[in-house]
């Protein structure tokens, strides 16, 4: 186990070292001088100078490279260009909403699509199933931020339950919080919540075939029996996978649905960081992200190395 | 050691029994008549909209669908089903164009890898398509259409990039299946080369799988480039587009709910269309999956 997950950690490095070097190379071949873009295109050279010498643009691509990747292993990850403020700290603030936010999300979409996948899957053919099937089709070609705008349309505008937007902050209290978070992260566990039903109830579909199962009802189980306490433990697996990349993906995936609701999350970050070619905090949240990614990679599959140990001798 | 060529193929039905058991299937039938319908009336846009997309017309505006507007008009008066018709084109268009980069470059690294299974080529491939996955795609696609500057070219390599890492993958599971099989053995043994039996062997028996990923990534294609338009970053005006189409209706959504609505379904059912399409046609490839997922 130890190996392996050595082994691991090292394709996890390589992966890290690989993305830093691909993410720093894109943004130093896009066109446009941050110093310009901070003092706009009238400045005086040696204005331009000194900022330039001030932000380290001066130095070799190597040594910006380095001084990049290294000052990121201390958690300093620079300073904006358009806001002088340290990324480190606007990318804590803004993870205050995004995090809350995939979490809520995320578990809004366990607790819908658990149910509705065992239930399709333990009655197979039936009208039930058929129909949880045809609203998870519904589910997962919507356009999410269509569903935000009829959303807010219904329960902002008409009914006046929630706010169409904004977010107060935690300081305004929780229950306010969490109030100004529901439309959004309903908005996107539904196409989250149908992935993962038709996920859940597939992997139950193929459990319940098992012959271990066969076996359970033999010995004289029922059949809700053998399902719940045989195949749902089995049938976790790719569950388990799918969650863990709708997490990191949640995260990021934000974007759009915080640019409905305009909530201040790390989505709207990057997006406002793009638009004023703030290149030096795109830079460190898409590495962060990336990191987010290959670390739920990294813990989902030492959870499974654990659960079955046939993994290990991959 | 010519007949080794008549087994390079699975037995299957004759293809008259495909097609009847594919009218048989509902999603397929009921996905297939979506996408149609989407498909011709982008085609149909280029001859014939009902009215000038770039007209406008302000007596007219914001008018609930009616006779003369079949589904209203927005804020400039123009008729939003002519905008919808000539929308379709370039979802679809651009859609289409991202699948075909997958394919193009994804396909032969997937036959490549497997071809080469367990080499340092096969592991380089797969890491660097492991790399793409860790990549918020979304956000990669904005980054690119927001620096190169939007437009419909670079919202298509936006999206096709994360496409390639999708069919390579398929591929190479795919292919790595048969060549476990006895047919490429014997093709090995008549002294076929790699390159030879990939492309003779390998390549026509995973189609099945790729047509089937390729209706799925099509879908997600136009999901995507409906989400890169809405927030500004796709084809630009005049050229109407769905997710702009959205996007602009979204400060009048209150008392031109029309204005939202529409597009929003032409999305939807189009989605709709390919989902249901692509389950039909693995059902009717693989009917041992029927009911799977």
């Amino acid at each position: 186990m130890l190996r392996y997950t050595l082994s691991r950690l090292l394709s996890l490095s390589i992966s890290l070292a690989v993305a830093s070097l691909v993410i720093f190379l894109v943004i130093e071949i896009l066109p446009g001088d941050p110093a310009v873009l901070m003092l706009g295109v009238n400045a005086q050279e040696d204005t331009l100078a000194a900022l330039r010498d001030q932000l380290g643009l001066n130095g070799s691509m190597l040594t910006r490279y380095v001084d990049w990747v290294g000052g990121m292993l201390v958690g300093d990850f620079g300073t904006s260009y358009t806001y002088r403020t340290p990324v480190a700290d606007m990318v804590g603030d803004r993870l205050w909403v995004s995090l809350p936010l995939a979490i809520y999300a995320l578990t809004l979409s366990t607790v819908i699509a658990f149910p509705a996948g065992i239930w399709a899957a333990s009655r197979r053919g039936s009208a039930a199933d058929v129909g949880v099937m045809g609203i998870t089709q519904l589910g997962v070609a919507i356009p999410n931020f269509w569903f935000a705008m009829l959303m807010v349309v219904v329960f902002a505008v008409n009914l006046r339950w929630f706010s169409a937007g904004g977010f107060p902050g935690w300081d305004e209290g929780f229950w306010v919080s969490i109030k100004a978070l529901t439309l959004p992260a309903v908005a996107l566990a539904l196409p989250q919540a149908s992935i993962l039903a038709r996920v859940m109830r597939s992997a139950l579909v193929d459990t319940l075939s098992e012959d271990f199962v066969r076996t359970a009802r033999a010995k004289g189980l029922t059949r809700s029996q053998a399902l719940w306490r045989h195949a749902l433990r089995n049938a976790l697996i790719p569950v388990l996978t799918i969650i863990g990349m709708q997490f990191a993906f949640l995260l990021a995936g934000g974007i759009i649905i915080e640019n409905v609701f305009f909530l201040p999350g790390l989505g709207r970050l990057i997006f406002q960081a793009i638009s004023a070619r703030d290149l030096i905090v795109v830079e460190s949240v898409v590495m962060l992200l990336v990191f987010a990614v290959v670390m739920v990679n990294f813990m989902v599959e030492i959870a499974y190395a654990l659960v079955d140990p046939r993994l290990r001798r991959r | 050691m010519t007949d080794l060529r008549t087994d390079s193929l699975p037995p299957s039905g004759a293809p008259v029994r495909l097609w009847g058991r594919a009218l048989r299937s509902r999603n397929l039938v009921i996905g297939a008549m979506l996408t149609l319908t989407f498909a011709l009336a982008a085609l149909v846009s280029f001859a014939w909209t009902p009215f000038d997309v770039t007209g406008m017309d302000i007596a007219n505006r914001i008018k609930p669908p009616s006779a003369r507007n079949l589904l209203g008009t927005d804020h400039f008066g123009r008729d939003i089903l002519s905008m919808i018709m000539v929308g379709a084109r370039v979802s679809i268009a651009v859609a289409f164009v991202a699948v075909g980069i997958g394919l193009v470059f994804g396909v032969p690294l997937g036959l490549w890898a497997a071809a080469r299974k367990g080499s340092l080529l096969d592991e380089v491939i797969m890491r660097a398509n492991d790399l793409v996955f860790a990549f918020p795609s979304l956000v990669i696609a904005i980054l690119i259409t927001a620096i190169f500057g939007p437009s419909a070219l670079n919202a298509i390599i936006a999206i096709g990039i994360f496409n390639i890492p999708v069919f390579a993958r398929l591929t190479r599971s795919g292919a790595l299946t048969l060549w476990q099989r006895d047919y490429v053995l014997a093709a090995r043994v008549a002294g076929k080369g790699a390159a030879r039996i990939s492309v003779e062997h390998i390549l026509p028996n995973v189609t099945n799988l790729l047509i089937v990923q390729g209706t799925i990534q099509f879908s997600l294609g136009i999901l995507a480039e409906a989400g890169l338009s809405y927030v500004g970053l796709g084809v630009q005006p005049p050229t109407p587009s769905w997710g702009r189409m959205l996007a602009e209706s979204q400060t009048m959504i209150s008392f031109a709910p029309h204005m939202a609505l529409f597009p929003g379904l032409a999305i939807l059912l189009t989605v709709l269309g390919l989902n249901l399409m692509g389950d039909g046609l693995r059902d009717l490839f693989d009917p041992k999956l029927r009911g799977r997922s």
